[in-house]
């Protein structure tokens, strides 16, 4: 166990020093952030002034180690347009996004199993096919789009929900979270079913393939032989049994309900990190577009490592040694 | 509105349940002392001096007060000064108004002002200053409490146009203060018609009422900006009555909100003006090439008979009235015509096809060329498709043109080195006045002076170089404008560049709240008001 998470960290610092190296070039590449971030009545003698106070006018590869140097000690640097540390930005925006991807989540998962469980148990029932068709217009209307017929119907016609922002924050353990309000719910709730969607659909859509294959394997005949009731036959021996790709999924959808709830984030102007990613590219805020994903790259990382961890919670025949990185 | 709840039972019950929770949650912000406004643009920094982008003048313009102010047409009026006037050739004095306190109750005084304007080179990591309007100065005199000279080593009479874009603080709540400190809130002390509340990083800015401001009183004494950058939603917040007011509605959707009794528009030519760039190099130009495909060994776009012929191609009524849906005016200068330096005799070239084709065989090019037309996507109203629109009458007088946009940042770095042959852009004339387009669109590139700093295309003409030299050293206005408007004549008819139109900028509020729009763009809150 500790010789493999010790191996899984050394990979995690490669990745991330490879995905810091490329958002470097990259950026270098599209071009010097101070043509657009410099207002036009600027003369030349201005522009030599900002790109060397944001260290532009080093070579790149300076730069780089520059970079790396303060990474080190935890500084990824400051903002151009903001002028405070890149991380701190990320950090204050995270709360907003999880929490937002948390309840997409959950929306997700309390809703996709149970309905991909019925769906599996009565395939050809009505209520089986209905919940199927549903799914399919879960995973093909696209986001933005199922988002601003929300805004359409809930906030402009009927006028019941907001249309955009982050509802009354609370603090909890220092964090400022809005599922305590009732404010903070009624910002919440649209944004995060518009996110939930896909998801949903993806669920139900796993769980009923999982639910029918397992229906025709031989331990649940035998459980059904002994005579225990349906719900512990579903609720138990099948429920269990198909979790472990379901587990998978949803680790690997968590990590890209935070890093593409962008378009969910700009629909309804959720002060998250998604959308501080995309004002950064548009500024080509390069401390922020490397801070943000490396913090991604390390969800991702850690989430994948706790998926593998449940693994062998979830299956006796998994030992962790042998999981491939 | 619950009276819209659907029919079926279940439906109706659930619907009631929320209708109810939202009715609960709604009531207390129906205040009518409070306004929401939806802005565009994230806002990086409350510093006034941090960074010289739009959207964080726009609020600072609320907290903190300037010199010099713009009226709603960019015209100077007095702000914490209240008068100024020249000493000498080089020198400037300012008088200021003695009922000015900051917010904490200390009076503004001419220490502030020094203060304020030695603040602004000294802040680091700033991706740009305010130095432009501030480094001409040479030495500062305070020669009592309400009374500052600023010394300049030149005749200098743009003085106040440059303080009219400088924020005031206080000396006391700033000294040794960082950026942060003033997004927090504990520097962010000014004498401007609003306090300072609170900074949630790209989400919104809340704002109180002044009390103790000097000018006119605010209509409302709670002031919340909301950051929604993206068009429809910032339409929808504003349909669903989460915002009062909101900047640039789709100009899609225009034509339907006029007629929405909701809602009100309103707009004004802004001071920006949006043209197009050519390649003046004495090269083969590289986005020009023969009717074969073959790069061209000269560079027509030399030839000011070529540059005019493109100019007489477009039809730019037709672009103002169909691509911007009448939310343009066609224009053949600098600046828009209340502003200082317009030319009243400058009328934007006539759509003649038949004497572009003939200018382009008088310069030998009787079957016209093919050319690439570069621009940006989604930095100006309407940009690609103003782009496209130009790039097809430029097809039916035979310059085949074709077009490629890209976003600002990629598009401005490439466009700035000469890589491209044609290139749109915009330009606001933020001082007010037309000297700075003619400096830095139309004078000669030169590092050492710093004139020609966004002449993308590189027009050179020693003569407009001359006029502008000389008019900016011209404290007279008349003569000042004299030779200013004598630059811009002798630039357009060298097309040095192309302007195209000056567009609008919108507003949209719901019924009961009207604003005052402005050429500069802002949304200042102030400039609201409770339609009766």
């Amino acid at each position: 166990m500790l010789v493999y998470l010790i191996r899984r960290s050394l990979q995690s610092v490669v990745v991330l020093l490879a995905m810091s190296l490329l958002v470097f070039v990259g950026v270098y590449a599209v071009g010097n952030p101070i043509d657009i971030l410099i207002n036009p009545q600027a003369d030349q003698q201005d522009r030599e002034r900002s790109i060397a106070a944001l260290g532009l006018d080093k070579p790149l590869w300076l730069q780089y180690a520059l970079f790396l140097k303060g990474a080190l000690t935890g500084d990824l640097g400051n903002s151009f347009v903001q002028g405070t540390p890149a991380l701190g930005l990320i950090l204050e925006r995270m709360p907003a996004t999880l929490e937002l991807a948390v309840v997409a989540m959950l929306i997700a998962i309390v809703l996709g199993i149970p309905l991909g469980l019925w769906a599996g148990m009565k395939p050809d029932s009505l209520s089986g096919r209905s919940i199927m068709a549903g799914s399919i217009l879960g995973f093909s209307l696209p986001t933005f789009w199922v988002g601003l017929m929300l805004i359409m119907v809930f906030s402009v016609m009927l006028g019941w929900l907001p249309s955009n922002g982050r509802g009354e924050t609370r603090l909890l353990f220092g964090v400022p979270v809005s599922f305590l309000t009732v404010d903070g719910w009624r910002h919440l709730i649209m944004p995060a079913t518009n996110l939930a969607l896909f998801n949903l659909a993806l669920m139900i859509r796993l769980t009923r393939a999982g639910t029918r294959e397992a229906l025709l394997q031989d331990y649940v005949k035998f459980a059904r032989a002994k005579g225990l009731s349906n719900a512990r036959v579903i609720g138990v021996h099948v429920l269990r049994n198909i979790l472990i790709p379901i587990v998978t999924v949803i680790g690997l959808q968590f990590g890209s309900l935070i890093a593409f709830a962008i378009v969910t984030e700009s629909v309804f102007a959720w002060p998250g990190m998604g959308k501080l990613l995309i004002d950064s590219i548009n500024f080509l805020d390069r401390p922020v577009i490397v801070a943000y994903l490396l913090v991604i790259v390390t969800l991702f990382i850690v989430i994948n490592l706790v998926v593998d961890v449940l693994y062998s919670a979830l299956d006796p025949r998994v030992r962790l040694a042998d999981a491939k990185g | 509105m619950p009276s819209e709840l659907p029919k079926s039972g279940l439906l109706r019950r659930l619907g009631a349940c929320i209708a109810l929770a939202a009715a609960l949650a709604v009531a207390p912000a129906a205040s009518g002392e409070e306004l929401k406004i939806a802005v565009a643009a994230d806002v990086t920094s409350i510093d006034p001096h941090f960074y010289n982008l739009f959207p964080n003048n726009n609020i600072a313009e609320h907290i903190f007060d300037k010199l010099v102010r713009m009226d709603a047409d960019s015209k100077m009026i007095p702000g914490l000064a209240v008068s100024w006037k020249t000493i000498d050739a080089t020198t400037w004095e300012y008088k200021l108004r003695k009922d000015a306190k900051f917010s904490d109750g200390t009076p503004v005084t001419a220490e502030d002002v020094a203060f304020s304007i030695d603040r602004v080179p000294t802040i680091p990591n700033s991706p740009g200053l305010f130095t432009p309007y501030t480094k001409s100065i040479v030495s500062k005199q305070i020669v009592d409490p309400y009374t500052i000279r600023l010394k300049y080593a030149t005749p200098y009479p743009l003085s106040p146009n440059d303080l009219s874009t400088i924020y005031i603080v206080s000396k006391k709540a700033a000294t040794g203060a960082t950026t942060e400190d003033f997004n927090t809130g504990k520097a962010t002390i000014g004498s401007g018609p609003y306090k300072f509340v609170r900074y949630v990083n790209g989400d919104r800015v809340e704002l109180v009422r002044n009390d103790g401001y000097w000018g006119d009183k605010p209509a409302f004494d709670k002031v919340t900006f909301k950051i929604i950058k993206n068009p429809a939603a910032r339409m929808a917040a504003l349909l669903s009555g989460d915002v009062d007011a909101i900047e640039q509605p789709p100009t899609a959707d225009l034509a339907r909100l006029k007629n929405d009794p909701k809602l009100t528009l309103s707009s004004k030519i802004s001071h920006r003006v949006i043209y197009f760039n050519f390649d003046n190099l004495d090269r083969s130009s590289p986005d020009v090439t023969g009717k074969d495909g073959k790069p061209l060994a000269t560079n027509p776009l030399r030839d000011v008979r070529v540059r005019r012929a493109f100019s007489k191609a477009i039809n730019r009524p037709a672009i103002a009235e169909r691509v911007m849906e009448g939310q343009a005016v066609p224009s053949g200068q600098l600046v828009s015509s209340h502003l200082f330096g317009y030319v009243p005799t400058l009328k934007p070239d006539a759509y003649d096809p038949e004497g572009a084709k003939k200018l382009l065989a008088e310069a030998g090019y009787p079957n016209g060329f093919n050319v690439v037309l570069h621009g940006p996507s989604g930095r100006y109203v309407n940009d690609e498709q103003i782009i496209q629109a130009v790039a097809q009458m430029l097809t039916r007088v035979g310059i085949n043109a074709k077009v490629e946009t890209a976003p600002m940042g990629p598009y401005s770095a490439k466009a700035s080195k000469q890589e491209y042959s044609v290139t749109m852009v915009g330009w606001g004339a933020s001082t007010g006045e037309s000297s700075s387009p003619l400096r830095s669109l139309i004078a000669t590139y030169d590092t050492a002076t710093g004139s020609g700093a966004v002449n993308w295309g590189r027009y050179s003409n020693p003569k407009v170089d001359y006029l502008i030299t000389q008019a900016l050293q011209q404290v007279d206005d008349a003569n000042r404008l004299n030779m200013l408007q004598r630059a811009t004549e002798l630039a357009m008819s060298d097309v040095a560049i192309m302007p195209i139109h000056f567009q609008f900028t919108i507003w949209a509020t719901r019924k009961g709240v009207q604003y005052t729009p402005r050429t500069d763009e802002y949304t200042l809150a102030y400039q609201f008001k409770v339609a009766r």
